[in-house]
């Protein structure tokens, strides 16, 4: 028995070493994983940013399994990392059991609101983005038929899609918008051929253009939209590089802006609420090289008037988590 | 008929599997340049070098014994049971269930009935392809697994429409209350001297994998319905010669089959989130399905088939958390174990039984 012990602190010891040495900070992605073009790849590029401008570097991990979320983020608050970013709603209830036992660690959660001391919540405006991307994909389409394709059955996601359908009517009232959600799991985060087939699908039903908000799934719906000869618009990042000439636009969530942010005010992270619109820059549209022959003069007038709407608060986008119900299909 | 020696058979086979997997691991790791040896002792320390280590491998090991007795009691009645994950999946809907609604006074009540509830709720998913076998000769392997998407889509309706609370995003319930939160092994063991890691999601759930894992036994090798189901496993028609109902047997089968799967949600939902989610066995069914052919469908082997994937995993985390090393090249690892242990064990045990044959020979000769 006296052997044991000895074997198992000299083994807790020694894993104390490995871990003790670090005070940096930790980024967490959620199960769609770190390079889905998209939303984690977002905060991995913020981070990146962080990492290069400041010559230094940071702890990361991709989960395998829910169990991992609250194990996680043990792990590297234990570890000494400071502070803990993590990108997705669903570290909630992992955070908020936590947060209050690491009172001297800095978290911030992206997409969901904590409430303690020490976390920051940061929250983005979706709806407002996907009108802006709805205004543009109405006036780009030529049959009157746009698609949506959502990753997890969710309500973010419905929020995603009403900002989108609002914007469509808002151009085209008689427009028919496509709608589809991916899947019922966390797995449709990260289902590019099943995306696919959704876009398949819809371009049956007549839809010309495709916003696809699914995280990795949306890689086979651009990439079908791209080989079909319709247009597509991406979501979280920039993604108008990935088919030039044939992605209208990108929603932006600059997700990689609110994780830079958290990095860079480091242990003495602001806590509180953060919403990210269109206001203060946290959402928008995408306009660049690849898109440029794509968006008319007219086109981008009329978003941006909307734009500037939105943010000094004249025109108000229904948001779908306010009420869970969407007053336009 | 015996070729090899019993203890070859239980201990040598795995073992040489395992060792080549663990070789094969290695040289994946060697590949995209890491240094294995770290990584091995990264996974031991992590896994099995403190009692948080240990928290978390006895926790999924707690799952793993359960999906792995539901698939091995179906095993001897050559019934393939792939349906473990939506089992266990509706099995998490019924622990919700009694856990929000009925107001317990204490856990010990609670942890009873929740018990029941996850194994009524998980033998009924089991019932349903049960039947279509027995009586329509619709293969189980097929049924199971369509009712594993079922499962998966009925779960999201009621998560997402009816138990989500209003204000909340995340598609699960609210949290369970307070008198219906399981004592940790952090608990069970403090009486006992013993510090145990105040974190880790282990709890009084692995005692019921344990005594899942006796009951099983004496089910499978000491009851008349256990030599039924063995019987009609071996030889359908010759059990039905000898007055074994094939309907009968290959219902109750599947239903306690489905009733173990469920009971694995007690620790998952009941146990570590406290809150039924989206995904709770997260994968737990099919690794079942590797534990009971790692453990040859004996409840011992299963116990310690499933102690390995529950160090696999618990490693595996901590491989992801502090070496540079991608989560698909762990699921590899975990995946060259299962394809070892149990798509290739004719690899292994051929040689081993040219190698005990040759031996009698000589032996013989003499």
């Amino acid at each position: 028995m006296s052997l044991m012990h000895k074997f198992l602190g000299a083994a807790t010891a020694l894993s104390f070493s490995a871990v003790t040495a670090i005070a940096e900070p930790a980024l967490i992605f959620d199960l769609g994983g770190k390079f889905d073009k998209s939303f984690n790849e977002s905060a991995f590029n913020g981070a990146t940013r962080w990492a290069t401008e400041n010559n230094s570097s940071f702890k990361e991990i991709e989960l395998q399994s829910d169990a991992q979320r609250e194990q996680a983020l043990r792990r590297f608050a234990e570890s000494g990392a400071n502070p803990i970013v993590m990108a997705g709603f669903m570290f909630a209830t992992a955070l908020g059991e936590v947060a209050k036992d690491y009172p001297d660690t800095k978290f911030a959660i992206i997409d969901m609101v904590v409430d303690a001391p020490n976390v920051r919540s940061v929250v983005f405006n979706e709806h407002e983005g996907s009108y802006l991307v709805g205004m543009l994909a109405a006036q780009a389409s030529k049959t009157g038929t746009v698609g949506f394709i959502g990753g997890m059955d969710i309500p973010l996601i419905r929020k995603f899609a009403c900002g989108y359908v609002q914007g469509v009517k808002s151009v085209n009232p008689d427009a028919v918008v496509v709608q589809n959600m991916t899947g019922t799991t966390p797995a449709a985060w990260n289902d590019p051929v099943k995306g696919s087939e959704l876009t398949k699908a819809q371009i049956a039903q007549g839809a010309d253009v495709v916003y696809a908000a699914a995280g990795g799934t949306g890689v086979g719906v651009l990439q079908t939209a791209a080989d079909e000869n319709i247009l597509s618009i991406g979501v979280d990042s920039n993604q108008n590089y990935l088919h030039s000439g044939k992605v209208l636009t990108s929603m932006l969530k600059r997700v990689d802006n609110a994780v830079y942010d958290a990095m860079t005010q480091g242990a003495d992270l602001e806590t509180g609420f953060n919403i990210m619109g269109i206001s203060n820059g946290g959402v928008g549209y995408a306009l660049d090289e690849h898109n440029a022959s794509l968006i008319t003069a007219d086109m981008q007038a009329s978003v941006d008037a909307a734009s500037g709407q939105i943010a000094n608060g004249s025109l108000a986008v229904h948001d779908y988590m306010s009420d869970n119900s969407c007053p336009v299909e | 008929m015996q070729k090899i020696p019993q203890w070859a058979d239980v201990v040598l086979v795995p073992l040489i599997s395992l060792l080549l997997a663990a070789i094969i691991s290695a040289l994946v790791i060697l590949a995209i340049g890491q240094d294995p040896v770290e990584a091995v002792k990264l996974m031991v320390i992590g896994a099995l070098g403190s009692t948080y280590g240990w928290g978390y491998t006895l926790y999924y090991t707690t799952n793993f014994i359960f999906t792995g007795l539901a698939v091995s009691v179906a095993f001897h009645a050559k019934l393939f049971n792939i349906g473990g994950e939506g089992q266990a999946m509706i099995g998490g809907l019924g622990v919700a269930i009694a856990a929000l609604y009925i107001p317990w006074p204490h856990w010990s009540i609670a942890l009873l009935a929740c018990t029941c509830f996850a194994a009524i709720f998980g033998a009924l998913w089991g019932y349903l392809p049960a039947i279509l076998q027995a009586k329509r000769g619709s293969h189980i392997v097929i049924t199971t697994i369509m009712f594993n998407f079922i499962a998966a889509g009925l779960l999201n309706y009621v998560l997402v429409n009816v138990m989500r609370p209003p204000t909340s995003m995340d598609p699960a319930t609210a949290s369970f209350p307070p008198a219906t939160h399981l004592p940790t092994l952090h608990d069970l063991l403090l009486p006992l001297g013993i510090n145990f890691s105040r974190t880790a999601p282990a709890n009084i759930t692995l005692l019921i994998a344990l005594l899942a894992a006796v009951f099983v036994w004496l089910l499978i090798w000491r009851t008349r319905l256990g030599y039924s189901i063995r019987s009609f496993g071996q030889s359908g028609s010759a059990a039905q010669y000898a007055g074994i109902n094939p309907v009968r047997i290959t219902i109750i089968t599947m239903l306690i089959s489905g009733g173990l799967a469920g009971m694995m949600s007690i620790n998952t939902t009941m146990g570590e989130a406290e809150r039924l989610i989206l995904n709770a066995p997260e994968g737990a069914g099919f690794i079942g399905i590797a534990v009971a052919l790692m453990g040859r469908s004996h409840p011992l082997g299963v116990v310690l088939a499933s102690l390995l994937f529950g160090f696999l995993y618990q490693g595996g985390a901590e491989l992801a958390m502090w070496m540079a090393i991608p989560r698909e090249l762990i699921v590899v690892i975990q995946a060259l174990v299962i394809l070892f242990t149990g798509a290739l064990d004719n690899m292994v045990r051929m040689p081993i039984e040219a190698f005990f044959a040759a031996l009698r020979k000589s032996g013989d000769a003499k």
